[in-house]
């Protein structure tokens, strides 16, 4: 009873094949209608000046056609795929092939993961881009913490990423201190900003805590631009140190890890190296995140973004709630930006603007909020499709910028949309994104 | 009226710029008893409970919480969070505000934050899973589990809160209060919204919870079979005054109290005499 009362919506929803060719007939007839002038009827200016004119029927039927033909196939992949809130009429073993793929394609995923230097050893090309798919998926699950569990939505969390990527460049140029003497001191000191953006906008929702925090990530840039002496400015900061197997160089002097090990020296080993090192700090994040959605602070990130009030009548400090997701997201994105800045060795504020931090977000949003998995392969896509587009430059935005508003029609929550219970008696059942909150702020 | 009480208001008031909402209100709700705040619509009874929960800081008044072993707290000045976590009082919702993306299990887990919090130490011992944390959590999950049978729901414990039937939900909001182990449950309407046989079960839920945990309710209702059934002490509210006090019967007799419903609406005048009868 609850089932159906909960969904009142479905009644109203339209699906028959008849609603599906009254829409594509509609649709076709608005094509030929815009298409007639701009593709039925071609002018241009003739030889004497005079304005000669021949028609397209041929090429106007078959537009008109793909319209009607593409209406209906839209139609029928929206009512198999969602959008989410609709009742599903995905055929069985469709469904169970899908269940399959859920359940296998996180471990197949972190296998393939740990082989990729194996397998594209010699393909730097390759190496290179998945450390920069690592590096965001890294960040991706890092604003998660704040945008998918705890339901603040933040426009700045580049601001963490600069933090971090600064606090190792600085510390290791100027004082000499290891990448992992530097990793632990970017997490902390990113974190330590994170509160401290935190308290201004503790009390501002949606919109406003938007903007805010879009404000306090273009701050911290303009500030490591003008702060000439300490950041180095636009210049940026060069020469910092690249990471060391705890103590020992990747590179080819007598001490480095090649002579140690007597093999050949390749420059390969560093990019190897570096590939585990994201992919552990990657992994890492992950790992807590897990973690602490089971402890109590993560059920409160939660619950906060699900109803702030009804967590007030709990007892539950909702101040410190949000300031420590707000320090847990930042403290992520803090290494992430050591990591970024032992790879690249330079960094400037070039690297850290607010598309950055539109990238994440896009990223977090095309994952499903709060999905782990989801953001992973939102990451894969959003970065290895931009390199595949990368020879068509002109429509790499374009196609994206489509291929966005598509899926977010298909699947408005999310590619996995749904919500894992944190806790359970019996059955670990997934909950449907249609009663999961995205928070208000 | 014999002395025990565990919450006391004195003269409360709660202005929204020109309106007075509740206008210098005393009571008291004893301890180990059922007190119902009743009065027609608009007559600030959730006003009141806003500002004994902390939701509303209160224009004027005081309201004083006993504890069982004799200490005052001063809610007015608690406030927030505070009011739940350190004075043991909890609330329900008049529109019901669960999770709703969360099971009933975890609608159940999140109410013991603040245990479970400490039992965490503060995460970092849940982090690494010490044990002392896993025997927390065990404690917790059957705390949650002795509710959701408590109010007839454990076999929904693993289904999403936002799909469960009204009836269900106003249960287990009740079930995630008592979680919090308060002294002072306040429910606000409570019975709203259900049916005979639902409001029936809410009654011996609402005594099992004052017999057994003795915890003390403060009651708004509309549903007068469920006040005349169970409560100890009624106090009436009208355009943010007290009408009148006492034992549901002498309310229910009280001419003003008649008049007062019989301004407001008719049907629930009739309720109200006729609920007797
Ligand atoms: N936040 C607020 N701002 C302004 N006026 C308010 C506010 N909250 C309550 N009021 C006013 O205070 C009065 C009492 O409202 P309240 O909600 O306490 O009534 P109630 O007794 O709970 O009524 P009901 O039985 O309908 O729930 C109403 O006139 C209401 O408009
Ligand atoms: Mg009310």
């Amino acid at each position: 009873m609850s089932a159906t009362s909960a969904r009142p919506s479905h009644a109203a929803q339209p699906s028959g094949s008849a609603f599906i060719l009254k829409k594509a007939l509609i649709s076709a007839a608005v094509a030929l209608v815009l298409f007639s002038l701009m593709i039925g009827i071609r002018t241009e200016a003739g030889p004497q000046g005079g304005l000669i004119y021949w028609t397209r029927f041929g090429d106007l039927a078959a537009l008109v056609g793909t319209v009607f033909g593409g209406s209906i196939i839209i139609e029928l992949l929206r009512q198999w795929w969602g959008p989410v809130d609709k009742e599903h009429i995905v055929p069985k073993p469709v469904q169970a092939a899908m269940s399959f793929a859920g359940r296998w394609l996180a471990p197949a995923l972190l296998v393939f993961a740990f082989l990729v230097p194996v397998i594209f050893y010699n393909q730097r090309y390759i190496l290179d881009l998945s450390i920069l798919v690592l590096t965001y998926v890294m960040l991706g699950w890092g604003l998660n913490v704040v945008v998918g569990l705890a339901g603040l939505l933040d426009l700045g969390y580049v601001a963490f990423y600069a933090v971090g990527a600064y606090s190792y460049a600085l510390l290791a140029t100027n004082f000499g201190l290891s990448f992992w003497v530097c990793l632990p001191l970017a997490g902390i000191l990113a974190a330590f900003w994170g509160v401290l953006l935190g308290f201004p906008v503790l009390r501002l929702r949606g919109d406003y805590l938007a903007i805010v925090t879009l404000a306090f990530g273009e701050i911290i840039r303009l500030v490591i631009i003008n702060w000439q002496s300490l950041t180095g400015g636009p210049n940026g900061v060069s020469g910092i140190p690249r990471p060391t197997l705890f103590g020992i160089p990747l590179d080819n002097s007598d001490d480095g890890l090649a002579a140690k090990l007597g093999i050949d020296f390749s420059p390969t080993h560093r990019i190897v190296f570096l590939f585990y090192l994201i992919l552990a700090m990657a992994l890492l994040t992950n790992w807590v995140t897990i973690r602490l959605r089971r402890l109590p602070i993560g059920r409160a990130w939660e619950a906060l973004r699900e109803d702030e009030v009804a967590c007030r009548a709990l007892g539950i400090n909702v101040t410190t709630t949000k300031l420590t997701a707000f320090a847990t997201g930042a403290m992520f994105g803090g290494f992430a930006g050591a990591f970024f800045a032992t790879r690249q060795g330079f960094i400037s504020p070039e690297s850290f603007t607010f598309q950055e931090s539109a990238l994440v977000l896009a990223i977090v949003v095309l994952g499903g909020m709060g999905s782990q998995l989801g953001v992973a392969l939102a990451a894969l896509t959003m970065i290895g499709g931009f390199e595949l587009f990368r020879g068509f430059d002109q429509y790499r935005m374009l196609v994206f910028g489509i291929a966005m508003v598509l899926l977010m029609i298909w699947r408005p929550r999310g590619l996995i949309g749904h919500r894992a219970p944190t806790v359970f008696l019996e059955r670990n059942q997934a909950i449907s994104s249609d009663l999961v909150k995205e928070g208000h702020g | 009226m014999s002395g025990d009480p565990i919450l006391t208001v004195d003269r409360l008031m709660m202005r929204f710029g020109g309106i007075v909402a509740v206008n210098e209100l005393s009571f008291t709700a004893e301890r180990r008893k059922i007190t119902a705040l009743i009065g027609p619509n608009g007559a600030g009874k959730t006003t009141v409970f806003n500002c004994i929960t902390g939701f509303y800081r209160p224009s004027g008044g005081a309201i004083r919480l006993t504890n069982d072993d004799g200490r005052t707290m001063q809610l007015e000045r608690l406030g927030d969070f505070r009011i739940t976590k350190q004075a043991k009082v909890a609330r329900t919702f008049q529109n019901i505000r669960l999770f709703p993306g969360m099971t009933a299990l975890e609608n159940l887990m999140v109410a013991q934050h603040n245990a479970l919090m400490r039992a965490s130490g503060l995460t970092l011992l849940g982090l690494i899973g010490a044990p002392s944390w896993r025997a927390a959590e065990e404690r917790a999950i059957e705390l949650a589990r002795t509710w959701l049978d408590r109010v007839g729901l454990l076999s929904r414990a693993d289904d999403a809160a936002g799909n469960l039937a009204y009836g269900d939900q106003r249960r287990l909001e009740i079930a995630r209060a008592m979680c919090t182990e308060p002294v002072l449950l306040c429910l606000d309407e409570p019975a709203a919204g259900l049916n005979a046989r639902e409001s029936g079960g809410l009654n011996e839920l609402l005594l099992s919870i004052r017999n057994e945990q003795g915890t003390s309710i403060l009651l708004i209702e509309h549903d007068m079979s469920v006040v005349m059934e169970i409560s100890d002490h009624v106090v009436v509210m009208d355009y943010g005054v007290k009408i009148a006090e006492g034992s549901p019967q002498a309310v229910r007799d009280d001419p003003k109290v008649i008049a007062a419903y019989l301004g407001a609406d008719e049907e629930e005048a009739i309720a109200v005499m006729e609920s007797g009868t």
